[in-house]
């Protein structure tokens, strides 16, 4: 036997560690390179990892993650001048899907998906944004971003490696980190709607804490100074395990974000993806704004896209991967032949047996189409179906305001 | 019982030939590396196979790994219940989870594998 997706690996060096790292290894995380991380992909079983989540609370580390600054008199103007979701509306707490695009001569170059926020203005009224980016995109990004820097009254600080990021997920993960605070902390963590947030004492220690998340759970996101991050870990975790709350590794959160149908940079998303043809429209408002790769943008949103992305049922135990072929089905008029491809697969733990994420050719995207999927040497049947796979039950977190 | 045991570097065992078959499966060591197993496709009977050749394969949440069969010869049996019960893998590696039995061409072939010390000390400078 040998695993022929992905090969054990020796014990990494000289990969970043996060500041929860020492913690993981020590409690049995299995660490693997993860964008040029130390990270956990799991600690015993992803499917109890995911299911606990899913039933309780998970907690993961995503220190990974890149957390960006953007602070100045001008903030607010150059970062709206800068990504495709509108800024200059955000209210302090308030939290946006955006991505970041750049200009290039024939073609849009997608450079990442984030979130945007604004914080509490500083005290003389000068407004404070943040971005949270993904770890393989944060020196890109970056740079890209520190390219475009007006000459004065924009400051960009990347806060990655003097924070930590903890991501508590599942229906009892608002209490549970509701109740590591005190007064106005809990009420205000507890009022938080969705995309919402506040700073907070999480026991004891000076955090923000956000109603997001990659799960398709209620949670909330906390981040903290690298030096608390254990302490506010240990605490987290001692309040959710009594309720079967566990660590969660990346193993779980890929499994979860996918039962959730979001698509991830790298496998659904990639530099050069159309965002409308992945059903990301609504991270695109075009309305009277100019950034790089808005004309661009124009263009494709006229376009009628070459492949969509759509959610595949495979009704199997056996997972179709990134990278198979998908195939028309048995009674098309194209039936054998190649309609698009698997961005994301896997056994889904909620679920009980294997769906995927694909790009398909729109004359096979409506719901009920039936494809096949060449996994290996065999032809697996499968179903395209809506997006998420998985919703959670009504009476979670509120929906994301739009804007 | 597991003294007589002989082990592929690639984590399958094999028995000692007994009425000219021997019982092949997968190690405990690989059963907890793998974790989460959810789907395993076997062999048909009849088939004649190299030593190291894939005889079907085990997938877990995370990854398809081979399974390679340790030394050549013709499946003579499958385990037909095993798709069905993968946990019977990790809670008896070396009995019920037993997946093929094979009828090896050269018994001699089995006993240039490793045996339990040898495979011990593999495992044991790998990472985990």
């Amino acid at each position: 036997m040998s695993e022929s997706a992905t090969s054990p690996l020796p014990r990494p060096t000289s990969l970043r560690e996060t500041a929860l790292c020492d913690w993981h290894a020590a409690h049995g995380g299995r660490m693997v390179d993860f964008a040029g991380w130390n990270m956990p992909v799991q600690y015993a079983s992803i499917v109890d990892e995911h299911l606990a989540t899913r039933s309780s609370v998970g907690l993961f580390d995503v220190s990974h993650m890149g957390r960006l600054s953007v602070t100045g008199p001008g903030a607010l103007e150059w970062l709206e001048s800068m990504l495709t979701r509108k800024v200059a509306g955000i209210v302090p707490g308030q939290f946006r899907y955006t991505l970041v695009t750049a200009d290039a001569p024939t073609a849009l170059v997608v450079l990442d998906d984030a979130l945007v926020s604004r914080d509490t203005d500083a005290s003389d009224g000068t407004p404070r944004l943040a971005l949270v980016v993904n770890a393989g995109n944060r020196e890109r990004v970056v740079a890209w971003l520190r390219s475009r820097l007006p000459a004065s009254g924009v400051e960009l600080v990347d806060h990655t490696l003097d924070t930590a990021m903890i991501a508590v997920q599942g229906p009892s993960a608002v209490d549970v980190v509701a109740g590591l605070c005190s007064g106005g902390s809990c009420m205000r963590i507890r009022a938080l709607g969705n995309y919402r947030g506040t700073t907070a004492s999480v026991a004891g220690h000076a955090a923000a804490v956000s109603r997001t998340g990659y799960t398709g759970e209620d949670g909330v996101e906390v981040t903290v100074a690298a030096s608390d991050a254990v302490a506010v870990w240990e605490a987290i975790l001692a309040a959710a395990a009594p309720l079967g709350g566990r660590p969660c590794g990346l193993g779980a959160r890929d499994t979860l974000r996918l039962e959730a149908g979001m698509p991830l940079y790298g496998h659904e998303l990639l530099s050069h993806s159309d965002p409308f043809a992945l059903g990301l429209g609504l991270a695109v408002n075009l309305e009277g704004r100019t950034f790089p790769g808005s004309a661009a943008l124009a263009t494709l949103k006229a376009q009628k896209p070459a492949r969509v992305r759509v959610g595949l049922d495979l009704g199997s135990r056996r997972s179709a991967r990134e990278g198979n072929v998908v195939l028309a089905g048995a009674g098309h008029t194209l039936a054998g032949g190649e309609v698009g491809v698997v961005t994301s697969g896997s056994f889904a733990p909620t679920i009980g047996h294997a769906v995927a994420m694909a790009l398909i050719e729109p004359a096979l995207a409506a719901e009920g189409t039936a494809v096949e999927i060449a996994i290996r040497d065999a032809r697996q049947p499968a179903r395209v179906v809506g997006l998420p796979f998985f919703r959670r039950p009504a009476g979670g977190g509120k929906p994301p305001a739009a804007g | 019982m597991l003294k007589d045991v002989r082990f592929a570097k690639s984590h399958e065992w094999i028995s000692p030939v007994a009425g000219g078959v021997a019982t092949v499966g997968i190690s405990a060591y690989a059963v907890e590396a793998l974790t989460d197993l959810v789907f395993m496709q076997l062999p048909a009977v009849g088939r004649k196979v190299k030593a190291g050749e894939s005889i079907g394969e085990i997938e877990s949440v995370k990854a398809v790994s081979d399974l390679y069969a340790p030394v050549s010869g013709e499946i003579v049996e499958v385990n037909t219940s095993l798709p069905d019960q993968l946990e019977t893998l990790g809670k008896d590696p070396f009995g019920a989870g037993w997946i093929v039995k094979i009828r090896p061409d050269h018994p001699a072939e089995i006993d240039a594998l490793l045996d339990l010390a040898a495979y011990e000390a593999l495992i044991g400078s790998q990472p985990h």
